[in-house]
């Protein structure tokens, strides 16, 4: 028996194409043998062509009758001969499919790879089940660029991203609370720490990706320093809390005043209630009182040097009061002292530049006010300088700085319409990779983020949605998007996704990988002995310098 | 050929395209209803489904008059008349769906009709086996008007092929399966015959 023989044996054929068009998909009529129980949307098919072969994906799944009357004077189906005879010839299932990628029968386009689909497959092709190897063929194996990260539903195939081409773009988490995209961006951090694609700077909210995180159930899961204790630095704001849960910290952030530029603050105007005419005013306080204007102002002490100081700037009164409550809720920040004894942008930095990745922990302080003026300041200037960096490689021809990868929760705080164009982030993620720095968005409010930043991500990987705004924003934009959006309305909450975009040939709904188990860590760590191997000879190739 | 397998059971005594009318050789030997009979008229081999049967007097102007008013059984009647034997007879009417040529059974109708005084043969189990190997005769069975109902004629010929079968679900199954495809707007049918055919 040949090799082809054996394909076809193992394949499960479905039924025949009957009818359909490029723009909605083609209708497959099931075979008899083919229960409609059996499927389920986001499961792969494949479709033979005379010329060439079609990959597609279950968008959904109906039921049909030859004659109405069937519907009107039901027949006795808990009769097995009636119900074997009517199955798939007067009663029958069909399954739509959106068609996404193509391979031509000819050795050069087996070379190629399979394509976007441009055509239908032609009348009655048949319909496959797709096969372990046509899901290899499409999403390659695991290798130096491509991390495993799941199984499509109902099979043990590998699922793998192509990091390489992932960091190259900004991408996207998003997903209910509660869905998985913790997992799934601890996973993800993962393959690009193994790979080795790009560093990472996480602004880790709940604390959760630094040393350790909770799963679903409580229990207690390994996150990245643990499981790459020389390639992940853990920073704090909260050292006592770390301290608490004895998390070995590399790093306290504190941030001086005399850090915090009037940029820093226009993006907390909504959660700190600005008015509009109180940060023009910060403009023009630090203008007038330099670096250190935050102090400065709230220092303002006696009523004659603040009306004279408004008097002079044209400052309303009622400006200053509201002004001034919003600075004073940042003062109360801990972390925030009059003068820092270090720069924690040149530390993050340092790190980075090593290849470790930064994962910046915020302990207690998980209001809202503190992340967004942290993870703001940090990366203004972090993305300032590798802008400087890359320039001047571009200038002198060598090498460009690391691809960088910044993490951000919340993210429709930092990327909303009104803000946006404010940000850095929103900077970032409309020049993607031009500075070799990109975003990694977690979200759970997908709608909240600017259309202009949506439609910049590269790759999304979405959890349950089921919010309709939600959904059509995260959609917006792919082609086959109702189809999709009944896929991904019908996820599992737990431990499903559906990822589309940049790094993947096709939508693909998958079953994240296991995580939390002391195989599936081994199997996270695995790929990563041999260049811990080679940073050992780095190393002692230093000490002999 | 084996004559035990191959049984003779009339000979053609009328003939058209579609079908023939056998006049058997014994009274009331007659091939059940459905039952696959075949004649030939060399080289072909024509087939034909047993749609119709009658016993009547041998003269149409006779008519048989009732005679067991003194007699103990019904076998009693034939024996003390045993004339009666001579004076009536059995004849069936077959429905032509397929012919053979040179070893090669064909589903459609043969180019001539039978011939008056051909002999008519039961088909032996293993020809009933080859015959059903396709049931493009069902089309003719259900396309044609005849006087016993087709769904009745349709489930008394599969009943009667099934039976040369090992495994009848199965045979029984495909058979519906191209039912439902034939009557495919008639489901009103289609239910009658299945009614009738399963076990």
């Amino acid at each position: 028996m040949t090799q082809e023989n054996i394909g076809e044996q193992d394949r499960q054929r479905l039924g025949i194409v009957v009818f359909g068009s490029l723009n909605k998909g083609v209708e497959v009529r099931l075979d008899g043998s083919a229960s409609v129980e059996d499927m389920a949307v986001g499961r792969y098919v494949t479709i033979e062509g005379q010329k060439r072969r079609f990959f597609g994906m279950v968008t959904d799944v109906s039921l049909g009758v030859t004659d109405h009357k069937l519907t009107l004077t039901p027949p006795d189906v808990s009769d097995t001969f009636i119900s074997e005879v009517l199955a798939g010839t007067s009663i029958y299932g069909t399954l739509h499919i959106l068609p996404m990628l193509t391979i031509g029968g000819d050795v050069a386009s087996l070379l190629e790879g399979p394509q976007p689909v441009k055509t239908v497959p032609s009348h009655f092709s048949s319909v496959y089940l797709a096969s372990q190897q046509d899901i290899e063929l499409v999403f390659g194996g695991e290798d130096e660029n491509k991390f495993y990260i799941g199984t499509p539903l109902d099979m043990e195939t590998k699922i793998c991203l192509n990091l390489e081409e992932l960091v190259k773009r900004s991408n996207g988490i998003f997903g209910k609370s509660g869905t998985g995209k913790t997992f799934l961006t601890r996973l993800l951090l993962i393959g690009i720490l193994q790979k080795g694609k790009a560093v990472n700077l996480v602004f880790d909210m709940h604390s959760e990706y630094g040393w350790q995180g909770s799963s679903e159930e409580g229990r207690m899961v390994k996150a990245l320093k643990q499981l790459f204790p020389s390639k992940v630095a853990v920073f704090t704001l909260d050292e006592e809390s770390s301290r608490r849960r004895k998390v070995s910290t590399d790093f306290v952030v504190t941030i001086g005043y005399d850090e915090i530029e009037p940029e820093d603050m226009v993006l907390l105007r909504q959660t700190l209630n600005l008015t509009e005419p109180a940060t023009e005013a910060i403009y023009q306080l630090s203008r007038r009182l330099g670096k250190n204007w935050l102090q400065r102002t709230l220092d303002q002490q006696g009523s004659d040097d603040i009306s004279e100081l408004l008097k002079e700037l044209s400052i309303h009164e009622s400006t200053y009061q509201n002004l001034k409550r919003g600075l004073s809720t940042v003062r109360r920040l801990p972390f925030l002292v009059a003068h820092a004894p270090d720069s924690p942008v040149r530390r993050i930095l340092e790190y980075l530049d090593r290849g470790i990745t930064v994962v910046l922990e915020f302990g207690r302080y998980t209001d809202i006010t503190a992340y967004i003026l942290v993870a703001n300041l940090l990366t203004r200037r972090i993305h300032a300088q590798y802008r400087e960096r890359t320039e001047r490689a571009m200038a002198e021809g060598s090498a460009k700085p690391q691809p960088l990868v910044i993490t951000i929760e919340e993210a429709h705080k930092f990327l909303n319409p009104q803000v946006s164009s404010q940000t850095i982030f929103g900077t970032i993620a409309r020049e993607m990779r031009k500075y070799n720095v990109t975003l990694l968005i977690i979200d759970q409010r997908p709608s909240g983020i600017d259309d202009e930043v949506m439609s910049q991500i590269g790759t999304k990987i979405t959890c349950l949605l089921d919010n309709e705004r939600d959904i059509d924003s995260v959609l917006a934009g792919v082609s086959g998007k109702s189809e999709l959006k009944s896929v991904l309305s019908k996820l599992e909450s737990r431990q499903q996704a559906l990822i589309f975009g940049h790094a993947v040939p096709m939508p693909v709904v998958l079953r994240t990988r296991e995580y939390g188990s002391a195989e599936s860590y081994k199997g996270l760590i695995s790929a990563e002995e041999p260049s811990r191997g080679k940073q050992a000879e780095r190393d002692i190739e230093e000490l002999w310098e | 050929m084996n004559a035990k397998e191959v049984q003779r059971v009339g000979e053609v005594i009328e003939a058209s395209t579609t079908d023939f009318i056998a006049q058997c050789y014994e009274l009331y030997q007659l091939p059940p209803l459905g039952s696959l009979v075949k004649t030939k008229d060399l080289p072909l081999e024509l087939y034909g489904i047993v749609y119709n049967a009658t016993t009547t007097s041998l003269e149409p102007g006779r008519r048989p008059i009732a005679r067991g008013k003194d007699e103990a059984s019904e076998e009693e009647i034939y024996r003390s008349s045993p004339q009666l034997l001579k004076l009536l007879k059995s004849e069936f009417s077959a429905l032509v769906v397929g012919h053979k040529s040179s070893d090669k059974i064909y589903h459609y109708l043969p180019p001539r009709p039978a011939r008056i005084h051909s002999f008519v043969y039961q088909c032996p189990p293993e020809e009933v086996k080859e015959f059903s190997q396709s049931f493009d005769f069902l089309n003719i069975l259900i396309n044609t008007k005849l006087t016993v109902s087709s769904d009745e004629l349709i489930a008394a010929c599969l009943r009667h092929m099934s039976q040369v079968y090992e495994d009848r679900h199965t045979f029984l199954v495909a058979a519906g399966k191209q039912l439902a495809i034939l009557l495919g707007d008639e489901f009103n049918q289609l239910k009658a015959i299945l009614e009738r055919i399963k076990e």
